[in-house]
């Protein structure tokens, strides 16, 4: 019996997700005489676009426009956005939510029949298309449905990819464990994509599902390629304590308020513009994401919180909205909070405090989705463009896999067609050193002390003491030395699972080392950036600093030792940097 | 309040033994606590060979149904607390092959799935530029019900047909095909009658109606089935009986 | 050891199914008797043409037919057959909604408008029978 196996496919998308999925599909349309495969961990609709609920944004009505999308867009990223990469983005965005339209998407609807958009944090207009507030699921289930009819498309489902393979600079596949039976399974391509989502487990307390481990950002790492913007890490203002369910930021849309211990909308403290009754667009609880997180920490340190069991929380007023806005337009919040609450928000207030949702940063890619290695693209919370800067706008997100998906799709396709096929032998070495690693390093090991667990939880506390809202010299050293002990430790772990068959200890540890390298780019890229900007506040730096930093930081993975920081700056087309103005 | 419960899981390790035995894990009592977090404190604490599903921890992704005191459930969405004390029973969903511990093969449902064309189809595509195909909110909630299936399988689970006949399709499949077939902009209808009207398909179904009862999403197969047997039926009149009416 | 298992080549396990699995759950049991009234509808429609049959013979055929009905254990028998036709009849019709979508003037019907809809044409026509065969 060999030790593993070999399949041959011209696009390689490992990443099951509405990224990958779109970026399949692309594939498969420009390029109808390729094979196509789709290398995933999961069920492609267990991944995690199915929790994103509030929307996409896309400009559909005639009293918006482009450049109002591409100007809330690079402001509420603080101006560290790619220009040019906005501009493609806001420009093709219709048409991509058009398509998913015609593929089926029950976008919900306005009386006349065409598609309704809702209001979000940061934008200027109603630009957001929801279904109801189970967006994300409506897009992934539609896409994996649609991707079916696609006989070029071949699926391997519940794969776990370790590593990739690279022949002279130019990725060739990647090596997988094909989790049903154990073993190791290379899949050689012309072309490879990376849609592996985003990497919130690194943190302790997030939205995040227990997949999103930030597995192609750090085979993409370790192969060479630079990680950019790790230190901007998306903090969105209402989770729910304990969970860190999310709950969606339509809810403040449709006109939710922030209430503190008194019942008092504490975000008019904060520059973000004054209460009104109902919302209004870039204000208070429409403001973006990272100056609401902020001023949630300001507001606990005045002592304004509320204590729980399970930390400190505000409250989220819905009641006003009433019962049929909340069925009709918050049912998912309802049912979220009715089953994990135990409470009504239709009658009471939601406890919610700020929760790691997002990574800015990613596998640094031009606009057309491909990275500085050869034969190597990357699409979606994986990736950075980048359109989103310092800190992302909310319903940004799904039309960027959307956009962004379908780009990589169609680049990797027309780079697959134009180029050679892999060399089998010249890569089929690596595969037996991986296969070789993985039995030895793990499955065969004897010994081993450390605990799994206990390691994670060691690197997530680290990273939310030291990499959290706000951030400085002295904790992110401390946080950084914490990694490396941690790191340290890891060749030393051992596990209780040594079997073939569906060894989720195996995953878990391998994610668990993805983890640790990921976590170490964005502490050293947050303390390199010595300013404050979006997302990434620094107490010793507090004013953003565009002469310094104007730039994307790139990571580089170095064998013995931290990551390699250097800049990259920023395109700037026709937005010159400005004061980011909230509230009116 | 108890300070520990007792978990009673069943095994299966296809390379040690033949068949599932019981393995019965102490963890500690926690009211926030779900199924799921009783599960994850043991593979972290006391036992990492214990292998099952899960990802989003919010009733959304459908990776972490099992059958909990005999009953199909989502263990994200099932709390400690709400099941009677005394101790837990945790085994894998009843009905698909097992491949180790709480983990199941669902390649059955996803090659059926594909049989019944789950898309939108058209016999032509209108170009983006012509903007969205119109659709009112009422046309919208005529299948939205529908489309609210997560693919956990705990409708196949509790359905006894599918575990006396595994050739049926299936309540989630059948649930899907409506899903287009109600939907406004689709004119797949014929190809899936096609596919379910066979033995296979919807007539294999005997109403048991458990598939419902257990939908954590109200999806509500049983009654998409039913529906399509009443339209399958007036298709075959339409058909058969008046050769002039339209099919 | 599992003897049967080989490395990398799955080894699934399948429960088999139990001869009493509809005992398993109260749902099942219902499930089956309501099924098992199917029989009873089978009987009565099988009693019908003997019935007719016999209406259609000799005199005293009739006789002895009549006679054979009024008999205890027969009496007895169809009182048992009634509540299962009761019970069969009963539980189609709370099951007709899940079948059926009415729209009137744009809005879905209520499944509750729907069972009563099917209650009122059952008592309809069985009133009309009633009267047809007593009435006149």
């Amino acid at each position: 019996m060999p030790e593993y196996r070999t399949h041959e496919h011209d696009v390689l998308v490992i990443g099951g997700g509405g990224a990958g999925l779109r970026a399949a599909i692309a594939a498969a349309e420009t390029a109808p005489a390729l094979s196509v495969a789709v290398v995933s961990k999961v069920y492609p609709m267990r991944s995690h676009t199915v929790a994103a609920e509030g929307g996409a944004a896309a400009v559909i009505k005639p009293s918006d426009s482009l450049d109002d999308h591409a100007y809330d867009t690079i402001s509420g990223g603080d101006w560290l956005c790619d220009q040019d990469a906005v501009e493609a983005f806001v420009r093709e965005a219709p048409q991509e939510m058009l398509r998913l339209e015609y593929w089926g998407c029950p976008w919900s609807r306005e009386p006349d029949g065409s598609v309704a958009v809702r209001s979000f944090g940061g934008m200027k207009t109603e630009r957001t298309w929801f279904a109801a507030d189970k967006t994300g699921f409506h897009m992934l289930h539609t896409l994996f449905q649609t991707s079916l009819k696609y006989q070029t498309i071949t699926r391997y489902d519940e794969w776990f990819v370790t590593a990739l393979l690279v022949d002279d600079g130019r990725c060739v596949g990647a090596v997988a464990i094909e989790l049903a039976t154990g073993q190791v399974q290379a899949v050689l391509a012309r072309a490879v994509i990376l849609t592996t989502g985003g990497c919130g487990k690194v943190f302790p307390f997030t939205t995040n599902a227990s997949i999103k481990t930030g597995d192609g950002m750090a085979l993409a790492y370790r192969a060479g390629v630079p990680l950019k913007d790790m230190e901007f890490v998306q903090y969105h203002p209402t989770g729910l304590p304990f969970t860190g369910i999310l709950i969606t930021e339509a809810t403040r849309s449709e006109g939710g308020w922030l209430l503190n211990k008194d019942g008092y909308r504490y975000l008019q403290d904060y520059d973000l513009g004054t209460p009104e009754p109902h919302p209004v667009l870039r204000s208070m609880e429409l403001g973006p994401r990272d100056r609401l997180s902020q001023a949630f920490v300001k507001e606990a340190a005045l002592g304004r919180t509320i204590a729980t069991k399970h930390g400190d929380v505000v409250h989220l007023d819905i009641r006003h909205l009433g019962a049929k806005v909340i069925e009709t337009k918050l049912p998912f919040v309802r049912e979220l909070c009715l089953k994990y609450e135990h409470l009504d928000p239709v009658k009471e207030l939601i406890p919610v405090r700020p929760v790691v949702h997002y990574l800015m940063g990613g596998v640094h890619t031009d606009i057309r989705g491909a990275t500085p290695m050869e034969g190597l693209f990357a699409a979606g919370e994986t990736a950075c463009v980048s359109i989103n800067g310092a800190n992302r706008l909310g319903s940004n997100s799904l039309t960027e896999i959307l956009v962004f998906g379908a780009r990589a799709g169609t680049a990797a396709a027309e780079y697959a067609a134009a180029s050679r096929p892999a060399s089998r032998s010249s890569v089929i070495a690596q595969v037996a050193d991986e296969a070789r690693r993985l039995r030895e390093r793990f499955l065969d090991k004897s010994g081993g002390r450390e605990r799994l667990a206990t390691l994670r939880t060691e690197m997530q506390q680290a990273m939310e003491e030291g990499a959290g809202i706000y951030r400085d010299e002295a904790g992110l050293v401390a946080a950084a030395e914490t990694i490396q002990v941690v790191k340290d430790r890891f060749p030393d772990v051992r596990l209780d699972d040594r079997s073939l068959t569906f060894n989720t200890e195996l995953v878990t540890c391998l994610e668990l080392a993805n983890m640790l390298d990921v976590a170490e780019t964005i502490i050293h890229s947050a303390r390199a950036r010595e300013e404050s900007r979006g997302a990434h506040e620094r107490t010793d730096y507090p004013a953003r600093d565009d002469d310094r930093f104007l730039a994307h930081s790139l990571a580089w993975y170095s064998p013995n030792g931290p990551p390699r920081i250097e800049y990259l700056p920023v395109t700037i087309t026709r937005w010159p940097p400005a004061e980011r103005v909230y509230g009116g | 309040m108890p300070d520990t419960v007792t978990l009673e899981v069943q095994r299966y390790r296809p390379e040690e033994e033949t068949g599932p035995a019981w393995q019965r894990y102490e963890v500690p009592f926690r009211p926030e606590w779900m199924v799921l977090d009783a599960l994850n404190y043991i593979k972290d604490h006391l036992d990492g060979t214990l292998s099952y599903r899960w990802a989003c921890r919010m009733g959304v992704c459908g990776s972490c149904g099992m059958l909990v005191n005999g009953e199909p459930v989502l263990t994200c969405a099932t709390y400690l607390e709400e099941l009677p004390h005394g101790s837990i029973r945790v085994e894998p969903l009843r009905g698909f092959p097992v491949i180790r511990d709480l983990i199941f093969d669902l390649t059955d449902f996803l090659n059926k799935l594909k049989r019944v064309s789950p898309w939108l189809v058209r016999k032509k595509e209108q170009p983006v530029a012509d903007g969205e195909y119109r659709q009112t909110p009422d046309q919208l909630a005529e299948y939205k019900q529908y489309s609210m299936c997560i693919n956990c399988m705990l409708c196949y689970s509790a359905c006894p047909i599918y575990e006396l006949e595994p050739e049926f399709i299936g309540p989630a499949a059948i649930a899907l095909a409506q899903r287009y077939n109600h939907d406004s902009r689709d004119e797949g209808v014929q190809a899936r009658m096609d596919v379910l009207s066979q033995h296979d398909g919807i007539w294999a179904c005997t109403f048991v109606g458990e598939c419902s009862a257990v939908c954590p999403t109200n999806v509500d197969p049983a009654a998409a089935i039913q529906r399509y047997k009443l339209s399958a039926t007036l298709d075959w009149v339409k058909s058969t009986v008046l050769p002039w009416g339209k099919r | 050891m599992n003897p049967d298992y080989r490395p990398y080549h799955p080894k699934w396990h399948r429960t088999p199914i139990p001869i009493f699995w509809w005992v398993r759950k109260r749902a099942y049991l219902k499930f089956t008797a309501r099924e098992l009234t199917s029989l009873f509808v089978a009987y009565s429609a099988v009693l019908l043409m003997v019935h007719v049959r016999a209406a259609g013979g000799s005199e005293e055929a009739y006789e002895r037919f009549i006679s054979w009905l009024q008999s205890p254990l027969v009496v007895a028998l169809h009182v048992v057959v009634f509540i299962a036709l009761l019970c069969h009849t009963v539980t189609w019709l709370n099951l007709a909604p899940k079948a059926m979508v009415i729209r009137l003037g744009g809005r879905r019907l209520p499944d509750a408008a729907i069972v009563l809809g099917h209650y009122a044409a059952w008592l309809s026509v069985s009133g009309l029978l009633a009267w047809v065969l007593v009435g006149t």
